[in-house]
């Protein structure tokens, strides 16, 4: 019996410690018409050297290829200490801290997260997670509409440059709690959000203004013109921000003259694996003044008896726990592993490697784009400064470039062209500092047969 | 507090030099976009990274380490295999847009988890999107609310919920735009039908519940239930956190519900992590199969694909940046698949007999039940009440003193319906011995409590830290170290 460590005599005693007959009259409570007879639609067990074998199989189907997409979550190397200490059961197996005496390793590191991530952002409050960034971004906007408290329109400024996926996410998220969006459109030859669209919204009432930076695109945004036009009209700033990013580019909380109020993102890029997609973590900071607005758990030092330090949960007056219908979110299980491996990730890195790290791939990125962009039926979409990705336009449709791509050993980009129709053939592009130049070069040799050997739409 | 912070340790110009790629390169940003002081992180060599997060981790109750009989949050042991097989490097280095040919593998594992999840809960379609129970609950009353739409029944606003109910109930039904209508339950622990009969009508989009509920016990009366509901035009809605309890011995669809959520970090054993990630999957009964949140994953013969927005147009859309926390799905397939048909079984039979045995050595050590007259399911209660009215020693004082017999403690305050309580829930992976060991653990406490009722006042005294002021944490608000 997998894991269940009950002997025969183990279950007699226990019978006759209750004065039950068998386990079967342990359900009797249970009216007999719902009474499954028997779960024939699951297979039978396998033993863990069985599993193995089928996991390794299924596995191996998916070949490993070279990646070169982006699209919000980011292939970077991960030190191997950092899964090594987060795999350690004392971390895996542990629950939320609610005992918190008994949990002073998760909350100190919790607390070190909180104020590496403070800092990142250039904020001055961390929460200790959310689910990812997309979901973040919807507590972002809900969270802006508590804390301004001025605005009464729950309308959302979203620039059109912002990942689609976490705009319909926002929909899906926030739209039940009738906020609006509206969009801003970007520059067809810069890549950015044009800030002169922002002045049709003058003196209207807008909660809050979204800006992603990088946006989708990869393009780097003028973040100090929005987050200054958004305060002059009255609305709160949001920053969606690429952690890695942050190394390097001005924090949302230096933005413009008052810094942004509510930074968020997904922090996948930060020691946490592809995995096909997750678990990633979203991180949300904020400024002090919001902190009570806030969702997501928030860790405090605090004194014990003797007046030594220790850390606890705090402000979980907030939380669903307490305030049940009044919470500020319903959130209760978060993504503590993935923040456990991010901070390993950070306190590794340190400041230098990341913005090495960081430098490296908008470096890398580059030198893609000049490769790829030399092949015949490609050029790059927008001329302005970027962080890691960029859009190149292909002659022709992307998908079946991207499938002979595939057979080839490359994951080329993700085709973005159903999402920005009016690009044309849109492929979004990203190499971090794990792609070598050699990979590159096979990127672009592969590329080129692939343009050859089929003729342009 | 027995170790540094890590920025206590930190030297300027210290690194881990080995972890990143050396050419030095000249900042390519735009002068006005660059940062300019370098953010707070630690710098400090490999080797102090290291020493300082395994020495935070062994200061960490965990499944691994304790007993842990958190009552609601199912602490069963986290099998390795899940944990070695989902982290297999293809299914680890592969991006969640890589186009699905070269994630086939990947696909028929989510896909033939969504079979096994329909089976095991009776329902006709499962989305492994949420990524958390609470977002499974959102996603449930999302699915209400859609359903309603969808017929024009526009005045249906209200979810009906036990007070009994987990916080992310009422929270969820807020954060879907809906009120929340509160009823009581019984003094034996069921729904009261008559509260429950007053309350329904055209206003009611549906209620949530849980069964066995957050009392521990059985909801017999759920056909009556189903009936008032369904009867009034409304939804049923199953929080599956409890579904430990009844694992291949009932089903909820087979209970009438019409969405369910399953919490895969507590039934199908991935890990808690110290706070998540999670998982919460959703059913749905054929009624709600058009608003399932997508991706899905479906086949096509012997391939597979991600069903999205075109599939269902009806949807309620997606909850996450991906496709939800995949990671988690594997470990929850991998432990389904070690556990096959007979093992499901087992689970609901033993986590059972453990509570229920638990519960009986508890009684005859002279505590209190909250519900003496019911079978457990997979958790029952114990109140303290007792034992503070007499040596002024309530839950919480137990619990932490339970920390220094080296039991993590169960629940403590939770359900709020029951005074000075403790959530217990052993698990079916706990041993005899050790829950034997946890009885002689609380027979001892009690005799500090009568003769030196300091001991529990003042607990813990061996862990990292004594108790700590929760009070003065919320009133001087200390959230981030700052350099001195």
């Amino acid at each position: 019996m997998p894991f269940i460590p009950h002997t025969e005599t183990d279950i007699r005693a226990m019978l006759a410690a209750i004065g039950a007959s068998d386990t079967e009259a342990l359900f009797d409570e249970i009216p007999a018409e719902f009474r499954t007879r028997g779960l024939d639609g699951v297979p039978a067990a396998l033993s863990e050297m069985e599993v193995g074998r089928l996991m390794s199989d299924l596995a191996a189907r998916d070949t490993r290829r070279l990646n070169f997409i982006g699209a919000g979550a980011y292939e970077h190397h991960i030190p191997s200490a950092v899964w090594a200490i987060v795999s350690r059961g004392e971390f895996y197996s542990a629950y939320t801290p609610y005992q918190a005496e008994a949990s002073q390793g998760t909350l100190q590191l919790l607390y070190e997260y909180q104020t590496m991530m403070a800092s990142l952002t250039g904020m001055d409050i961390s929460n200790a997670s959310l689910y990812d960034g997309a979901s973040g971004l919807a507590e972002a906007c809900l969270m802006a509409v508590r804390a301004n408290r001025k605005s009464k329109s729950q309308r959302i400024l979203l620039p059109v440059a912002l990942n689609p996926t976490y705009r319909s996410v926002l929909q899906a998220i926030a739209g039940n709690q009738r906020l609006a969006f509206d969009l801003v459109p970007y520059d067809p030859q810069g890549g950015q959000t044009v800030v002169a669209a922002l002045e049709k919204y003058n003196g209207q009432d807008i909660t809050a203004v979204v800006i992603q930076q990088p946006n989708f695109f990869g393009t780097l945004e003028d973040v100090d013109a929005v987050t200054d036009w958004a305060h002059a009209n009255g609305a709160l700033a949001i920053g969606a921000v690429n952690p890695t990013s942050l190394a390097v580019l001005k924090p949302p909380g230096q933005w413009g003259v008052r810094g942004a109020d509510i930074a968020c993102g997904d922090g996948q890029p930060l020691g946490v694996p592809l995995s096909s997609g997750g678990p990633y973590f979203g991180f949300m900071a904020t400024k002090s003044e919001h902190v009570r607005q806030m969702p997501g758990r928030i860790i405090g030092r605090t004194l014990d008896l003797d007046g030594k330090p220790g850390f606890t949960l705090t402000l979980q007056a907030r939380e669903q726990h307490i305030r049940r219908s009044k919470a500020t979110s319903n959130i209760c299980t978060n993504q503590g592993l993935l923040v456990t491996a991010a901070t390993i990730y950070m306190s590794i890195v340190g400041p230098k490697g990341l913005a090495q790290v960081a430098a490296t791939s908008m470096q890398r990125t580059q030198q893609l784009v000049d490769a790829l962009a030399r092949v015949p039926g490609v050029r790059l979409a927008f001329d302005r400064p970027r962080f890691h990705e960029a859009v190149l336009l292909l002659d022709r449709p992307v998908g079946p470039v991207l499938e002979a791509l595939a057979s080839r050993g490359i994951v080329g980009g993700y085709d973005i062209s159903a999402h920005y129709p009016s690009l044309g053939h849109g492929l979004l592009v990203c190499a971090t500092e794990t792609r070598t130049r050699a990979d590159i070069e096979t990127y672009a040799c592969a590329l080129g047969d692939v343009m050859k050997s089929a003729a342009a739409a | 507090m027995l170790e540094k912070l890590i920025f206590e340790h930190s030297a300027p110009g210290r690194s881990a030099d080995a972890q990143f790629p050396q050419a030095p390169v000249e900042s390519p940003v735009p002068t006005e976009l660059r940062r300019a002081a370098p953010p707070l992180l630690p710098e400090v060599s490999e080797l102090q990274a290291v020493r300082h997060f395994t020495r935070l981790s062994q200061l960490n109750f965990s499944i691994d380490t304790h007993f842990y009989p958190l009552g609601s949050c199912t602490m069963k042991y986290n099998p390795k295999a899940c944990n070695q097989y989902a982290m297999l490097p293809e299914l680890l280095g592969r991006h969640p847009l890589a186009p699905e040919s070269t994630g086939q593998g990947l696909l028929q594992c989510m896909y033939e988890l969504q079979e096994m999840l329909m089976e095991v809960t009776g329902m006709r379609g499962v989305s492994l999107t949420p990524m958390a129970g609470a977002q499974g609950e959102f996603a449930g009353v999302a699915m209400i609310r859609a359903y309603h739409k969808s017929r024009n029944d526009l005045a249906r606003n209200e979810i009906i919920v036990p007070d009994a109910a987990h916080g992310t109930n009422p929270a969820t039904a807020t954060m879907c735009g809906c009120t929340v209508r509160e009823i009581p339950s019984l003094p034996n622990g069921d729904i009261d039908l008559g509260a429950l009969q007053s309350v329904v009508g055209p206003q009611t989009a549906g209620i949530m519940l849980t069964n066995p509920s957050t009392l521990g016990v059985f909801e017999r009366r759920i056909r009556e239930v189903a009936q008032i509901v369904h009867g009034a035009g409304g939804l049923l809605y199953y929080d599956g956190a409890n579904l430990n309890a009844i694992l291949g011995k009932v089903r909820p669809g087979d209970m009438s519900f019409d969405v369910i959520h399953m919490n895969l970090h507590k039934t199908f054993s991935t890990p808690h992590g110290g706070g998540g990630p999670g998982s919460g999957a959703v059913g749905v009964s054929e009624t709600l199969l058009p608003f399932m949140p997508v991706p899905l994953v479906g086949r096509q013969g012997n391939t597979y694909r991600w069903l999205d927005e075109k599939d269902l147009p009806l949807t309620i859309g997606r909850l996450s940046s991906f496709m939800g926390n995949i990671g988690v799905l594997l470990r929850a397939y991998v432990y389904m698949r070690m556990l096959g048909r007979a093992g499901m079984q087992r689970v609901s039979e033993f986590a059972t007999l453990n509570a229920n045995y638990l519960m009986i050595k508890l009684r005859e050590a002279g505590f209190e039940l909250a519900y003496p007259e019911r079978r457990a399911g997979h958790e029952f209660i114990v109140t303290l009440r007792h034992e503070a009215r007499e040596y002024g020693t309530n839950a919480m004082d137990f619990a932490k003193r339970l920390l220094d017999y080296g039991f993590h403690a169960p629940t403590t305050y939770f359900p709020l319906l029951v005074p000075e309580c403790l959530l217990i829930e052993p698990t079916e992976t706990e041993a005899k011995e050790d829950l034997d060991a946890f009885v002689a653990a609380m027979i001892a406490i009690r005799q500090e409590a009568q003769s030196e009722p300091e001991k529990l006042k003042g607990a813990p005294w061996t862990l990292p830290v004594r108790r700590l002021d929760d009070v003065r944490a919320a009133k001087h608000l200390d959230l981030k170290w700052k350099a001195a």
